[in-house]
């Protein structure tokens, strides 16, 4: 790790009201022998309650590999890793699967909505995943849908809308059933830079209005000044995190990674 | 989840309509082809079936089914009257004999001799004339397909009207009379055929030393009538079977000699071939082009069994609908083929059977699909 970091030191794993995410030195590899690739290489990270944490770094560094260790869709092979105070570990599949549907939101890259569903359908589905009643889980929805300024769309398909809208409505199915943990893979990379930009703010604003903690994997350094801190990684490695005064400085990151 | 579940599938209107139409033609060729088969089936018990009265037929050891003419002596009707059980016992005649019509036709024909005096035996389906004008002398009933087919009479003019009441016709160059027309069942194997009284066919054959086709038995009530027909057998030395033993024989003679259970087994497996593929496929490729979304429902948070249960009921209600919309067909090509003379029967256990057959083509498939929800990583939408 560089010497020139500010960076949070590796704490303990010990359950702390104010950490959501704590990770110590995990490892991840994929295959076996001449062929295989480790992703991640003892990772130390601390996501705190109510933070934004972008995480950057270039193609294959293992940011991917680490939020679904983070997000408990992949299992890591070596090191601690604490969600909510709670070890996936300890967890079979089943228990996994009810933790995150209860305590993480995800926004995917690719939107990922169903497009034979309405988006208020599919932004329902968390709650009925939750085994919240059809009709009161569309009617969540629907106020949702009016809070990211979709309120009269509810009944459309995914197509009918425009990208910027279809994350809106990912957005609002990462939250309507008011996890903990909000992760998002490049919420903004199918965006312009306009429409990117409301997304985060968007993010941004519904976070703090439902308290929840933000870990964020991005290329698009335009937003870097969103987040709270910038963990940057590399080789399956945080290399630095950057937070405070440095985020100005942030937007170098991209076409200097390991800050050199 | 599985009202979702429903409208994903049927959303994806490409994959839906391919899966309704393939199990709909699965379904069809099923229900249809064993309809058809059915029918043939029904139609080889036909004459068994229209003399209800006899509870038991006895015949010569040798005969395997109702066509095959191995006559009998007369002292078999009278040893068999003489078993204990029996209330009555009474010959019948049936065999082929040339016909001649008035306008010089001439066709093979069945000969069916019932009892004189009881006339039990004859048609129950009487469409003009009665059973008991059977009595007059010369008289025949002809049945009402015979009458309107084989045995029309040309005019001269040219043209041709069925055979009615009041007709003269020559059987083995003997003088006879139309009296009666009667409805029967389609028999299996068709010929023209005619009623008329056992000795009155005795004068029509041409001599030989045993007559007799068949001792019909009625027994006394409350005799167990299997009992009975294995103290006739033994007591006559000649096989004697139930109506319902009968009819079993003659059926499975039928379809295993003529090759048909072989040819329509083989469409049917086809059937159901084609919908396992079919659906099998086509639900393979719903599942493999959506992965990405079950992928995501996984990370949402929703469980294996969920998954797999969301599955089989998309599966399932296409299924229940391909086979509703396939069995209808089936039914609608009966009500066309019927009327042509094409067997067609379908009972509601053979509906019951198709659609556990149909049942059966979805779980299938979606056990197929299903190996792959069972492997996907919900770690993949991070991929995309």
């Amino acid at each position: 790790m560089s010497t020139a970091t500010f960076a949070t030191p590796a704490a303990s794993l010990a359950p702390s009201a104010d950490v959501v995410v704590r990770c110590k030195a995990v490892t991840k590899t994929y295959g076996k022998g001449d062929s295989a690739v480790r992703a991640l290489r003892g990772v130390d990270l601390t996501v705190n309650k109510g933070e934004m944490l972008m995480l950057v770094g270039p193609s294959g560094c293992g940011k991917t590999t680490l939020i679904s260790v983070v997000a408990g869709v992949l299992d890591r092979d070596g090191g601690e890793c604490s969600v909510l105070g709670k070890d996936y570990a300890q967890m079979n599949q089943a228990q996994k699967a009810a933790f995150r549907a209860v305590n993480i939101g995800f926004v995917f890259q690719a939107f990922n909505l169903i497009p034979t569903l309405t988006i208020a359908e599919n932004v329902a589905v968390p709650l009925l995943i939750n085994g919240v009643s059809r009709s009161q889980a569309l009617a969540r929805a629907k106020e949702v849908l009016t809070l990211v300024g979709l309120g009269d769309r509810t009944k459309d398909e995914p197509r009918k809308l425009s990208g910027g809208q279809q994350q809106r409505v990912a957005i609002s199915r990462a939250i309507v059933h008011k996890p903990k943990l909000l992760v998002c893979d490049e919420p903004t990379s199918a965006l312009d830079h306009a429409t990117g930009q409301k997304v985060i703010e968007l993010l941004r604003g519904v976070a703090a209005g439902e308290d929840l903690t933000l870990l964020v994997v991005t290329h698009d350094s335009r937003i870097f000044e969103f987040a709270d801190r910038i963990a940057e990684m590399d080789d399956g490695h945080i290399v630095r995190t950057i937070e405070g005064q440095g985020l100005r400085r942030a937007s170098h990151i991209a076409e200097n990674p390991l800050g050199k | 989840m599985i009202r979702l579940a429903i409208k994903m599938i049927m959303g994806d209107r490409l994959k839906y309509l391919g899966l309704l139409i393939g199990l709909a033609f699965a379904a069809t060729l099923i229900t249809q082809q064993a309809s058809i088969f059915m029918g043939y089936t029904q139609r080889t018990w036909a004459f068994i079936k229209d003399t209800p009265h006899a509870d038991i037929w006895v015949m010569d050891e040798q005969m395997r089914f109702t066509e095959d003419s191995k006559p009998l002596q007369d002292v078999v009707l009278y040893r068999t009257r003489s078993v204990p059980g029996v209330d009555w016992a009474m010959p019948m005649y049936r065999a082929q004999l040339p016909v001649r019509l008035a306008d010089g036709t001439l066709e093979m024909t069945n000969i069916i001799g019932v009892d004189d005096s009881t006339l039990l035996g004859g048609p129950i389906n009487m469409l003009a004339g009665s059973l008991e004008d059977l009595r007059q002398a010369d008289s025949v009933i002809v049945e009402k397909r015979a009458a309107e087919g084989d045995l029309m009479i040309t005019n001269p003019d040219g043209t041709k009207r069925p055979l009615r009441v009041g007709d003269a016709i020559s059987i083995n160059d003997n003088a006879a009379r139309v009296v009666g027309i009667c409805e029967t069942r389609e028999p299996f194997y068709w010929q023209p055929s005619l009623y008329t009284t056992y000795s009155r066919a005795l004068q029509f054959a041409p001599q030989q030393r045993k007559l007799m086709s068949f001792v019909l038995v009625g027994a006394k009530p409350g005799e167990d009538i299997n009992a009975l027909a294995t103290r006739i057998s033994d007591f006559t030395g000649h096989k004697a079977r139930t109506a319902d033993d009968f009819s079993a024989l003659t059926m499975w003679y039928t379809l295993i000699n003529t090759g048909i259970l072989v040819n329509f087994g083989i469409t049917v497996a086809l059937g159901f071939v084609i919908g396992l593929l079919v659906c099998g496929q086509t639900f393979f490729n719903y599942v493999v082009d959506n992965a990405k979304y079950f992928g995501a429902l996984k990370a949402l948070g929703l469980t294996n069994r969920r998954l797999l249960a969301m599955i089989f009921a998309q599966v399932i209600v296409v299924g229940t609908m391909g086979y509703g919309l396939g069995a209808g067909c089936a039914a609608l090509t009966g009500m066309f083929l019927k009327p042509v003379g094409v067997g067609f029967y379908m009972p509601w256990q053979l509906l019951v059977g198709s659609g556990v057959g149909m049942l059966f083509i979805c779980l299938a498939s979606a056990a197929i699909s299903a190996i792959n929800i069972l492997r996907l990583e919900p770690a993949t939408v991070f991929k995309s």
